[in-house]
């Protein structure tokens, strides 16, 4: 990746109902994220346990503040009341320009 | 090595040496996950063997990743491969294999298309895939050496290959 990397890393299945809840916050909150596929057997799911303690997926990795978390309820819980409303400025440059990209 | 002529392939016009290696971003998948890379973030880390194969589950696969596995060119610069399967299929191949390869995953065959290395498969209707290929590409994403399959079936010449990346990196 680039100088732009996104600072988010997002675990997920392809199409898991619970990944794409999360999908859709950070894309309503125009954050950027990138996405790491795992696969549906917890026993592939080592990459995850490693990084996030447990293998349920979704789970993110949020390099700016540091945390990580899983299950998506938390998640969301997590991204909105970070992110949302302006708390924080989204698109990583440091000024808050109202989530403009 | 067998006792029937093999066929040959019509003349591809292909990526060649000094030419720049076309960019693109698919996802590249490891023994744990894949996420969307491009070509230039692993050049940027030093050159770079690209292979191209035929898809995964078929000898030409196994046969050529059992090969660059054994020769364990790790150490020397990145090597990833590139075949019509999918991320579900290459996880497979690389655990089934053991390698300590990465490989991306281009189903829609455009990078192979893009490399002048497309290859209709006869008898299976819509799908193309890649003619074994090997391309060294340097830090600058220029190709510094390029083998393209001229027979069906056909397998690099490992030891050239070999000696073109010692001679790359050292």
């Amino acid at each position: 990746m680039s100088d732009s990397d996104p600072q988010i890393t997002l675990y997920r299945l392809q199409a898991g109902p619970y990944c794409e809840r999360v999908v859709r916050v950070l894309q309503d909150l125009d954050l950027e994220y990138a996405s790491r596929f795992v696969e549906p057997m917890h026993s592939e799911r080592d990459v995850v346990k490693r990084v996030a303690g447990s293998r349920p997926v979704p789970a993110i990795v949020d390099e700016r503040t540091g945390v990580t978390m899983s299950e998506s309820a938390n998640v969301v819980e997590y991204l909105e009341s970070t992110y949302g409303s302006g708390l924080v400025d989204g698109d990583g440059d440091g000024d808050s320009d109202g989530g403009e990209r | 090595m067998v006792e029937f002529d093999v066929v040959d392939l019509p003349d591809a016009d292909h990526v060649a040496e000094g030419d720049t290696a076309p960019e693109f971003t698919r996802p590249l998948v490891n023994d744990e996950f894949w996420a969307d890379a491009s070509l230039s973030e692993l050049t940027d880390d030093g050159p770079v063997c690209l292979v191209f194969y035929p898809m995964d589950g078929a000898f030409p696969a196994t046969y050529i990743w059992n090969e660059l596995r054994d020769r364990e060119l790790g150490d020397l610069l990145t090597v990833v491969g590139i075949s019509i399967s999918t991320p579900y299929a290459h996880k497979r191949l690389i655990e089934e294999r053991e390698m300590a390869y990465d490989l991306f995953a281009d189903p829609a065959n455009g990078v192979a298309e893009a490399y002048g290395v497309a290859h209709d498969l006869d008898g299976m209707a819509g799908i193309s895939g890649a003619r074994p290929a090997t391309f060294l590409i340097d830090e600058d994403r220029t190709v510094q050496y390029a083998w393209v399959a001229e027979e069906w079936p056909d397998f690099p010449p490992y030891d050239d290959l070999v000696a073109e990346i010692r001679a790359l990196v050292d």
